[in-house]
């Protein structure tokens, strides 16, 4: 193998890809990257055995073949080589990878490539094509509720799945870690109405969602029961799938609460902000009282004293109390683009839903605290 | 009144001024403790004499008159010994197999943590009825601030404490020394010099020349590595710690270095904490036989798990945080930690955030001991249990197997991972 690429060509490809290798691996060669030259093209390959990524590039290929070598390694010494470097690959022997720019040269161990663990390439029945921006939206408004908890490790990820909203088919992104749950809708794209229902692993979330970065248009998914690929271009990730049930979550969405607060989005979260400045670093509580048209936010802390701020709100219901997580408040209305959000409420121990005003497409529960 | 300088521990009574021939002329008793301030001090260090061994010993009379040492059997290591096991040079920490051979006819307890463990709340309970003010340091030794205290028991705390240590040794039927002095650093030091059954007195005016010539070792927070750094510079004394300026110190080692200077001319202003909820539960076991296997070592992690979830529910404590240690069998010290998505106290959720950490270190290293540690405990009432889909199915199980236990004991009923046919 010998190949003459650009330095910003494989830099911005093994940052894509590097991230799939884990730091510390007992299997040495997940730690490498899988590199095959082949016509004009170099693709990079890299996984974790669970979740893929190729990405190809052009080079320019004077002798095809493949090796892999350590990819954080490589990443960092083309990282730290000078901008519009040409850089040369060269395969001399199998055990060793030359690469030279300019005057500088490194030698680096290889692994044969046979070595290099290949995922079993499954049939994927369903497919469907969309935006970008609509996949964007779907991750960037749920992933934060994703639950980091071992043991219920079905909500370890987004469960993506076909719905429907008053009627209407949706794709819709569904994530929770107990305390607060994300739903999310877009127009349902067409060839994913056959679509099961699935729970994309957060490592893979993380990853697809870096990966938009650098697409307009749009992406290319295909699923199955246990995998799902994403395809954008020039780079195609394929993940596992979490092999579990996502809870029934419409259960968790009450129907019935009656008190509803309207507030100004930007207010609140400045408010619940201050606030929790005093709430204990352990529990991040604060109460949140309403009156007729009147919310006042506290936090008391045995240690770093008590705070309160009151805003003038639309609330037309009888008076309540309920605490709340401020951090878990503020997450959410960091999701809330509008200018005002809605605040469902039924007592102090039921859960309350959140919503931007503005957009129906979204929507957010979140369980109440004692305080 | 005049002011009492001496007091017989056995009686109880106070002396002006200490009695002929130093033996109480009521019990004939020569335990008389003497001292220019025996009224004024007010903070003390309580520390049971070998903890776990008089326990035993308390329990079984036939082994009053032996060396008696808890802890593991072939590769565990000395967790308590009694005092006659100490002449023949046991200590606690000391490998097992090391003290058989010093002392080949010392009788070997295996640990009952159960009943330490009530023994040692019985104690704390006793602590408590005397003073409100108990820092409890672990399961058998805490610091009384007994300040004030003279006005409720209408005496001077001198006595309040003999009093305290006779009804522990009456009512709980085991010993325990006392240290007292003005601040904490010096009552603990103190609890440790005439042990067993000792009381030992530390003043304002004796404390600098107490000091002068004692080890560097003996001030807290002086572990092996600070001492070996302090020996090495030439510091063997405490009372080289005082040529030196505070700042000097400070820059040399670090802010450790202002506690030297203060604790060398005898000063500590830390108060006596009560309240405070323990830091950290841990449960470990070494091996009989190293291991390297990954299936055994989960084996031994189950119930290390099981174990501190357990300590954690009788406590009402729910852990914020777990740390998995290994030691391979070349002692190297191994830990991973992980902060926990929500705070637990069932074992399960402890199982299943170190079962992870567990697997990443498992390959070619043989391991020769395994523990959890727990911290970032908070109160299980202040947790946030209030959960969108209630319950999971593992905690149900292992509250009803909790409940099953409780009525029938603990060996009634296991979880199948332990089960080996």
């Amino acid at each position: 193998m010998k190949i003459t690429i650009e330095r910003a060509t494989l830099l911005s490809a093994l940052g894509h890809v590097q991230n799939v290798v884990e730091r510390r691996n007992t299997i040495p060669i997940l730690s490498n990257v899988l590199l095959v030259a082949n016509g004009s093209d170099l693709s990079l390959t890299a996984t974790d055995l669970d979740l893929t990524i190729i990405e190809t590039v052009g080079a320019d290929v004077s002798q095809g073949g493949a090796t892999t070598t350590a990819a954080h390694t490589l990443h960092d010494i083309v990282r730290k080589l000078p901008d519009g470097a040409q850089i040369e690959l060269t395969l001399s022997d199998q055990s060793r990878l030359a690469v030279v720019a300019g005057r500088s040269s490194f030698a680096l161990p290889c692994l044969p490539k046979e070595d290099f663990p290949v995922l079993a390439e499954d049939t994927l029945p369903h497919s469907f094509s969309i935006a970008a921006d609509e996949l964007k939206r779907l991750i960037d408004k749920s992933r934060f509720a994703i639950s980091t908890e071992e043991t219920r490790y079905y909500l370890n990820g987004i469960y993506l799945h076909a719905a429907e909203a008053a009627g209407v088919p949706m794709l819709r992104a569904v994530a929770t870690d107990g305390h607060r749950l994300a739903q999310v809708d877009c127009p349902l794209p067409d060839g994913a109405a056959s679509m099961p229902g699935v729970i994309v692993p957060r490592k893979a979330v993380i990853e697809v969602r870096r990966l938009l970065d650098q697409v307009d248009g749009s992406v290319q998914v295909s699923l199955s029961e246990t995998k799902i690929r994403f395809a954008f271009g020039k780079s195609v990730l394929t993940t596992k799938l979490i092999d579990g049930t996502f809870p029934d979550y419409q259960r968790v969405i009450p129907s019935g609460n009656d008190k509803i607060l309207e507030v100004d989005r930007r207010q609140f979260a400045e408010a619940v902000d201050r606030v929790s400045t005093i709430s204990t670093e352990k529990s991040r509580s604060i109460k949140l009282t309403l009156e007729k048209d009147k919310l006042h936010l506290s936090a008391n802390s045995p240690d770093s004293g008590s705070a309160d701020e009151e805003l003038v709100v639309n609330y037309p219901g009888e008076d309540i109390e309920v605490g709340f997580n401020s951090r878990y408040l503020l997450d959410i209305a960091s999701q809330i683009n509008g200018d005002s959000a809605r605040l469902d409420l039924a007592d102090a121990v039921s859960p309350t839903i959140l919503r931007d005003v503005a957009d129906e497409r979204a929507l957010y529960v979140l369980m109440p605290m004692r305080v | 009144m005049p002011e009492s300088r001496a007091l017989c521990r056995d009686c109880g009574t106070d002396f002006p001024t200490p009695p002929v021939e130093r033996r109480c002329p009521f019990c004939d008793s020569p335990r008389i403790i003497e001292h220019a301030e025996l009224e004024e001090l007010s903070v003390a260090h309580l520390d049971c004499d070998a903890f776990y061994a008089t326990v035993e010993k308390r329990d079984d009379p036939a082994l009053a008159d032996q060396p008696v040492v808890v802890g593991g059997e072939k590769r565990g290591v000395v967790m308590a010994c009694c005092y006659i096991a100490r002449r023949y040079g046991i200590r606690s920490a000391m490998p097992m197999r090391q003290a058989l051979e010093r002392c080949p006819h010392a009788v070997v307890v295996k640990p009952s943590m159960t009943k330490y463990r009530d023994a040692g709340h019985a104690v704390r309970a006793l602590m408590q009825e005397t003073t409100p003010k108990v820092e409890p340091i672990s399961i058998d030794e805490a610091f009384l601030d007994m300040a004030g205290m003279r006005g409720v028991h209408g005496t001077f705390p001198a006595r309040i404490l003999d009093n305290l240590v006779r009804r522990i040794e009456k009512e709980i039927g085991i010993t325990a020394s006392i240290g007292l002095s003005y601040n904490k650093f010096l009552a603990k030091i103190a609890s440790d010099l005439h042990k067993p059954r000792g009381f030992s007195i530390v003043g304002r005016a004796d404390a600098v020349p107490f000091l002068t010539d004692k080890p560097v070792s003996l001030l807290w927070g002086v572990g092996p590595a600070l001492e070996r750094r302090l020996n090495r510079d030439g510091i063997m004394r405490v009372g080289q710690l005082r040529e030196i300026s505070e700042r000097a110190l400070v820059a040399r080692y670090g802010t450790i270095g202002s506690r030297l200077a203060r604790f060398a001319i005898g000063q500590d202003s830390r108060a006596v904490h009560t309240g405070e909820i323990q830091r950290s539960i841990s449960s470990e076991t070494t091996f009989r036989d190293d291991l390297r296997d990954g299936a055994a070592l989960l084996d031994k992690l189950w119930p290390l798990c099981e174990n501190v979830g357990r300590q954690l529910k009788a406590k009402r404590l729910a852990a914020g945080s777990l740390t998995l240690k290994l030691k391979t069998s070349n002692f190297k010290l191994i830990t991973r930690s992980r902060k926990l998505a929500r705070p637990t106290q069932f074992g399960t959720d402890l199982f299943a955030v170190a079962k992870p950490l567990l697997s990443q270190e498992v390959g070619h290293r043989k391991f020769r001991l395994i523990g959890i540690a727990v911290k970032d405990l908070l109160e299980f009432e202040d947790a946030d249990h209030a959960d969108l889909f209630g319950p999971t199915t593992e905690h149900v199980v292992e509250n009803a197997v909790d409940q099953v236990r409780a009525r029938f004991g603990n060996d009634v009923i296991k979880k199948g991972r332990t089960f080996r046919p």
